[in-house]
Parts: C-alpha cells; structure tokens; sequence
C-alpha cells in the first residue's frame, strides 16, 4: 500500500506540464533515433545527456528514459517496412513483420508491434512497482554459471526451429560464434583472430553486422528481383489500428509468456535481444500456427516486440536497485545519475523517493504517450511503401552508411557493412537463415565469457551447470528445447501406428 | 613572417604593429582556444570508472561554460583500451583531441603487445587516482584483512574466488600482489565491470574483490559489503559517515594488517603527440577549473579519491616511474605479451 501512495505522489511529480512537453520531445527524439539504424538509444542518449545537466534531475531522466520508450517504438518500423532492423531487439520482429508489409498488411503489422510493445512496457512497470525489491534479489541469484544457462537456452531453442534444415541453421550458427571471438578474449586479454588489423581489436560490431546482413543484403536481393517491392502499396486506412486491435486479444497467452520472458531477461540482465529471439522461438514452437511462423503471422510479431519491451524497460530495474546496467542505453543513464549527484544502489529506493517513484510514473505515462505517438503516424508509415523503389533504396542505403558509421565513428565500419551485406545475399541465396547467425554474434561472447568464468569458478568441473536448482532447470529446459524436433518426431512415429 | 613585413613596407608597419596590438589586447599571449568540437575519448566500455569520470567532466564542462566548443565523449574500449590509445596516438599534432587513462596505459601494451606506450602521447594532468579497497560480502565471518588471510592460506589452493575487472590488469595485478604477498592461492575471475563485479560480491558467487571505492559505495551503505583494507600507505581522507557509523578513514591500511602492498589507479588526460604547447596549457587550465567546481569535490568524495593533481615535469615523471612499476609487476607475474 505504501508503494501505491508513493507512486500517486510520483505522478504528482511528473505532471508538470514542462515535464509532460519534455515526455513528448523525448518520444518523438527517441522515434526519430530507433528509425535511424546503427543511431540507437544508448548513442542518442549520451549525445543528449549533457543537454540535462542543467535540468532538475526528474525532468532530466524523463526525457531521456522518454527517448529510450521511442526507440524501442521506433526500433520496429523499418523492420517491417524494409526488413532493416532500426535496432538490435527488433531483428525477430522481422521475420513476420516484413512478409506481412510484403502482403500489404503494414498497417496491421505495425500495429500490433506498437500495441505489444506497450502491453510488454506496461508489464515491465507493473512488475517494477509490486515487486521491485524482490526482483534485485532474484537478480543477485545470477552468478556466471546462471548466465550461461540463459545464453544456452536462448540457443538451444533457436536450433531445429526453422524452415532450413537444422544442419544449416547450426552452421549459421557457428559463422556467428567465429565473429563473435574476434577482438580480446576477455579472460585471457589476449588478442584473437585480429591478424594485426588494429581496426578488429574491438571485434566486429553486432550492429554493423545488422545492418550489413539484412539492410544492405536486402537492397541487393530486391534489384535483382527486378527493382520493386514484392508487396502491394498499403492502403492507407485509418481504420487499421481498431480492426487490428480486435485480432490481438486472441495472443494473449503469447503475449503473458513473452512479458514474463522479457522481464526476466531484462532483469537477470541478459537484454532486450536476446529476449525478443527466445520469445519469437518459444512461440514459434508452442503456438498451434507456429508451423506458419516466417509467413506473415500476426503472432510472429507480438511476441518478439512484447519480450523486447518488456526486457528494456526491467533493465531499468537493476540500475536503479543495484547499480549494474541491464542494457548499454542504462549504463549511460547510470552515468547521468551519478552527474545528477544520485547513487544507484539499494538504498536510491529510500533516499530518493521522489525521483524513483517520478521515474517510475513516467515510464507508465511515456509509454501511453508514446504508444498515441506511434500509433497516429502508422498509415504515414505504411504509405512510405508506396515510394518506388529507384527513389527509396538510395536512401536506404545512405542512411545505412550513416548509421554504420555513428556505431563508432570508424569509416572502416562502413566498408564491414558493405561486406556483411554481400555475405548476406550470398547466405540467403543459398538459404542460410541470418538469425542464427545474428544471434551467435550478439551473443556468443558474452555466453563464451559465461561459460569460462564458470569454469574458472568450479575449477574446470562442468558439474557447476547443476549445482543449484535454478542454474540445472534452466541447462534441463535448454536441452529439452534442443532435442525437441528429435522428441516430437520419435513421438509422432510412436503414435503413427496406432492411428492407423 | 609579420615580423619581416615592416621591413619591406615600412607604410605598413603602423598598421601591422596596431593589428598586432590589437590581438594582443584582445587576446593574452599564446592564448589558444578550440575551434571545433572536442573529441574525449574513454578507452574503457561505458559505465565504469574511467567513463564516469570523462562525462562528469564533460558534463562540468558544458553546466558551467567552461568552453565555447562542446566536448564529446566517444568510447573506444577494443583490445583492452588498445583502440582508444591507437587513435590518440595516430591523430598526430591534433589539439581537439583527449583521452583519460586508466592503469591499462601500462597494462595493455605489456600485456597484449599493442603498439603504443605513454611516450606516444602528450601527458596534459593528472587529474586524481583511485584507491582500490579489499571487499568481502558482509555475511562473511571475517572481521578483518587478517582473518581473510588466515582462511585463504588454510584452504586448499584456489578454492577462494577473487573477483575483478579484466584480465592482466591492476585488479588481477593486486591479486597476485596478495597471492605472493600472504602465500595463499586464489582462483581470479575476470568480469566486464567494476559494477558488475560488486553485484557478483553480493551475489556471493565470489569470496572478495579489490573495487574501486566508487564501485562498491552503494553496496557498503546497504550493508551488503565489508571492507577490510585499503591499498595505500595512508587511511583515505573523507571522514564523512557512510556506512552506519563507519567512514572511509575508518578502513585500515592492508599495510597495518600485515600486507605490505600498495597500488593507486592513474586517473589522467593526455593528448596526442606533436600538439602546440599552446593548446596544453589550454586544457590544464580548463581542467584546474573543474576541479574547482562543488560538483567536482562531490565525485572526489563520493569515491574518496587520492586528489593530487600533477601536470608538465613533474607528471611526466610520475608516468614514467609508474611504467617501471607495472613492468616490473607485470613481470613477477608472468603477464607479460610473449611476442
């Protein structure tokens, strides 16, 4: 009860109406900043942070925690439109979104990315407000060996999903490790597979790899189609958010489980990418339709978008609680509380009542504010599909090479993306899936590192991966989620007789 | 050449000498100012230490209007901080250009071979160094620097799990400095972060760690974390209450705990090489500025920072001792690049 009190007195706080106009220029700013690929909310943030030095602290993280909602909005638009991922979490929105653009459903696609978004955010708050300090002790409980078996499970449940033969997904797959052990070797320092180029001390850049992968890969397929859009240009139909609207209820149970994904992965903190892969694979394993998945599926959309937001906002959380970034926008802001002469730890929940709990509401009225932005500019959105394609690819592609580029300053990133972008047209040609690939790159240095420290831990005993129930249920589910085509399909010839 | 023009044009040397009287109202002598943008480059991931620091300055900067130009923070974290020390020292002569350093000045070129040393940049200040304090999680039953000592050496060899940011750099430095120090063997487990690696503490999936005061500040006043000793010949200055009736000056030296080791964390700026003198001069006065701002003193506290400030000479010096130093540490550990 008491935390309900402190939170009417945090929307006491945020309703200023300076606050409010700061709430609206960070969405919008933040839309702008998801749109744009490469540009993302940790970048848009440090660029902007000294701007709220000034600023009363409250105002200052309400605009910038506003630019982190719009992004994670935004993150989804030219994911679907042109299966260009504005943001590393909205990769697995594509894989449904865009085939629906390529029907002529973006409207409905994009709505139902923004609506999910705002039902996973809405979630994450909720979940902050109730059980916040039983959350940061959950968090606690993630020591290497728990990480690893988070990594694991991400994997394992992307393995044999797909419509390509499950041999050429894990050799996606390990395409993806190899690029991840490029730069240092966290454990040892040493330098790895850099052939002394001092441009690949920092290895290659999972965003650069996105960008050259899907966005470059998918202009060179779309010429040689022949120089157009598969799809029919939208309709524009204002109409489109309430007819999708009805059609959305019926997820719900794909909705509470990627929520419930999301959140715990932004809290261990794994992050929104990985969230949003395993969410999108779960679903495509349980759901009645998941055969369709990759097609168009409405399904496919909500549940990568809803995990994703739901793991952005928690990452919030063990900022806030402990101190410790669940994604690389919160480590930024992390500094700015510092700047602001606020201590993240255990005890900013106590001493700073004010700002946590204005924090707090604003994350439930940005995202309401952010979800009515959004959603007003969906058939402006869909329209931009009507642009031919000797008009927008230009642009594309410029705004590619921009987005490379601000990764890291670094013009040598823009000729890796222009050699990612090869290699994905060549991998999709022969019909390697990019997923896993992407994936393995995000992840496998952060799941090799795991997987090391552990061992270091245990002293070279791979018993650590069972040595308490959450890390062996977790290493249990990650297994089950492999051999799950092998186990359906001694199951469907076990059962095959007797139907017959 | 001004000066050659009076003789040929003496018509125009009234005129030349007023212009030049002129600037040198306007302007002092060698006064040099940015023209663009300042790139302060972190050679560290974002959210530790060292990037702390950069965008406090940064920030310090822009409240206060210490400069016309803004400064932009740019993190280059690649190759252990190699990135970040590569491009200050290949953006020769260039005067818009920064980077604050941490101890992986010395360590990374030792221990990785990455090509560049302090030598190929311009030492401007020294802005303060940090301390590093020995942590255990406040359930543990030691007491003291002392009685952690005694268990580690009772227990069978690498059984006590030592926490820290990096591999071969000051954290695992000071275990090693510890492990040689006590006669005991601990297993060191190399994490992203400082944050991290408190949080871990917490977690209890390790038995101590070597933070950062500000690192692990917000852990202690919660009551999650001990600290034991601090690696400096002296008890750290700030007397303020932090943690129920302990301060800072409370954590005993590890000297008087019978560990004779000591280690502080170079927090400095330098600049590329080959830059006007002019423009040095330039940044060590902005930086004399900051440190006189209240919010300065505040991060100064918060991580009871050692505040001496060093520039010229007397840096340069300093620098080149502390590289002694690492080449020897770095040698008794065995964590020198073998190529």
């Amino acid at each position: 009860m008491e935390d309900i009190g402190n939170l009417l007195h945090g929307f006491s706080v945020v309703l200023s109406w300076q606050n409010f106009l700061y709430m609206l220029v960070g969405i919008v700013l933040g839309v702008i900043i998801g749109v744009l690929p490469g540009l993302g909310g940790a970048n848009g943030v440090a660029i902007l942070l000294p701007l709220t030095f000034s600023m009363p602290p409250t105002s200052a993280i309400i605009l910038l925690s506003c630019i982190y909602w719009g992004a994670l909005f935004g993150g989804a638009i030219t994911s679907i439109l042109f299966n260009i991922p504005g943001e590393p979490w909205s990769v697995a929105t594509t894989f449904d979104g865009h085939p629906m653009a390529q029907q002529g459903k973006a409207g409905e696609a994009l709505t139902a990315a923004f609506t999910s978004s705002f039902v996973g955010a809405l979630f994450a708050v909720v979940v902050i407000t109730l059980v916040a300090p039983l959350v940061a002790k959950f968090a606690l409980q993630f020591g290497p060996a728990e990480k690893f078996s988070v990594f694991f499970l991400a994997f394992c449940s992307f393995v044999g999903m797909g419509k390509e033969p499950p041999t050429k997904t894990v050799a996606a797959m390990m395409i993806g490790f190899a690029l991840a052990a490029v730069g240092t070797d966290t454990v040892t320092g040493q330098l790895r597979l850099t052939f002394g180029f001092t441009e690949l001390l920092g290895g290659f850049d999972f965003l650069v790899a996105v960008i050259g992968l899907f966005g470059i890969g998918e202009i060179l397929l779309t010429m040689e189609e022949g120089l157009s859009f598969k799809g029919k240009a939208a309709g524009i139909n204002p109409a489109v958010v309430l007819q999708t609207w009805k059609e959305l209820p019926r997820y719900w149970v794909t909705s509470l489980r990627s929520c419930i994904i999301g959140c715990w992965m932004g809290i261990t903190p794994a992050g929104a990418t990985p969230a949003s892969f395993m969410s999108y694979g779960i679903a495509k394993r349980v759901s009645k339709t998941g055969h369709k998945f990759g097609t168009g599926e409405i399904e496919g959309v909500v549940a990568p978008e809803t995990a994703a937001h739901a793991a952005g906002t928690s990452a919030l959380l063990p900022m806030l609680a402990l101190g410790v970034p669940g994604s690389p926008t919160a480590a930024v802001l992390l500094g700015g509380l510092l700047i602001w002469g606020l201590q993240p730890g255990p005890l900013l929940f106590v001493e700073q009542k004010d700002f946590v709990w204005g924090l707090i509401a604003s994350m439930y009225l940005g995202n309401v504010v952010g979800l009515l932005v959004v959603l007003t500019m969906v058939p402006v959105f869909a329209a931009i599909l009507r642009v031919p394609f000797g008009i927008i690819a230009p642009i594309i592609l410029v705004i590619c090479a921009i987005g490379a580029y601000t990764v890291h300053n670094n013009s040598f990133d823009v000729v890796m993306m222009l050699v990612f972008g090869v290699a994905g047209y060549v991998l999709k040609k022969c019909s390697y899936p990019l997923a896993p690939l992407v994936l393995a790159i995000v992840l496998g240095d952060k799941a090799e590192e795991a997987f090391r420290q552990s061992l270091l831990i245990s002293q070279g005993s791979i018993t650590v991966f069972w040595s308490n129930g959450l890390v062996g249920t977790i290493m249990a589910l990650g297994l089950i989620a492999l051999f799950w085509p092998a186990l359906s399909n001694l199951k469907g010839r076990l059962l095959a007789p007797a139907v017959r | 050449m001004t000066r050659t023009v009076p003789l040929r044009f003496p018509a125009l040397s009234a005129a030349a000498a007023a212009t030049l009287m002129a600037g040198l109202i306007a302007a002092p002598a060698g006064a040099w100012e940015p023209t663009r943008n300042v790139e302060f480059i972190v050679p560290a991931g974002t959210g530790g230490g060292a990037d702390q620091m950069a965008r406090m300055i940064q920030g310090i900067v822009a409240k206060h209007n210490l400069m016309k130009q803004t400064m932009v923070v740019i993190n280059k974290a690649g190759g252990a901080g190699g990135e970040g020390f590569l491009d200050v020292k290949q953006a020769k002569g260039n005067p818009h250009k920064l980077v604050i350093t941490l101890s992986n000045l010395f360590t990374t070129p030792l221990g990785t071979g990455i090509p560049f040393s302090w030598k190929d940049m311009t030492p401007v200040a020294m802005m303060a160094l940090d301390e590093f304090v020995l942590w255990v999680n406040a359930e543990a039953p030691y007491k003291t620097a002392q009685d952690y000592v005694k268990a580690v050496k009772a227990a069978p060899a690498g059984q006590f799990k030592m926490g820290g940011t990096g591999s071969k750099q000051e954290d695992q430095i000071i275990t090693v400095a510890l492990e040689k120090a006590t006669g005991g063997k601990m297993t060191y487990v190399p994490y992203k972060g400082g944050g991290e690696v408190a949080v871990q503490l917490v977690g209890k999936h390790i038995d101590s760690t070597v933070n950062n005061p500000i690192e692990a500040v917000a852990q202690w006043r919660a009551g999650a974390l001990r600290p034991l000793c601090v690696f400096d010949k002296q008890t750290l200055p700030v007397k303020d209450k932090i943690a129920g009736d302990q301060s800072w000056a409370d954590i005993p030296t590890c000297k008087s705990q019978g560990l004779d080791i000591e280690y502080l964390m170079l927090r400095g700026i330098f600049m590329p090489p080959g830059v006007p003198k002019e423009a040095v001069d330039y940044y060590v006065d902005l930086l004399k500025k900051v440190r006189a701002t209240p919010e300065w003193e505040q991060l100064m506290k918060e991580g009871a920072f050692n505040q001496t400030f060093m520039t010229g000479p007397d840096y340069t010096k300093w620098v080149e001792n502390e590289e002694k130093r690492h080449y020897d540490l770095m040698k008794e550990a065995g964590f020198l690049a073998t190529n």
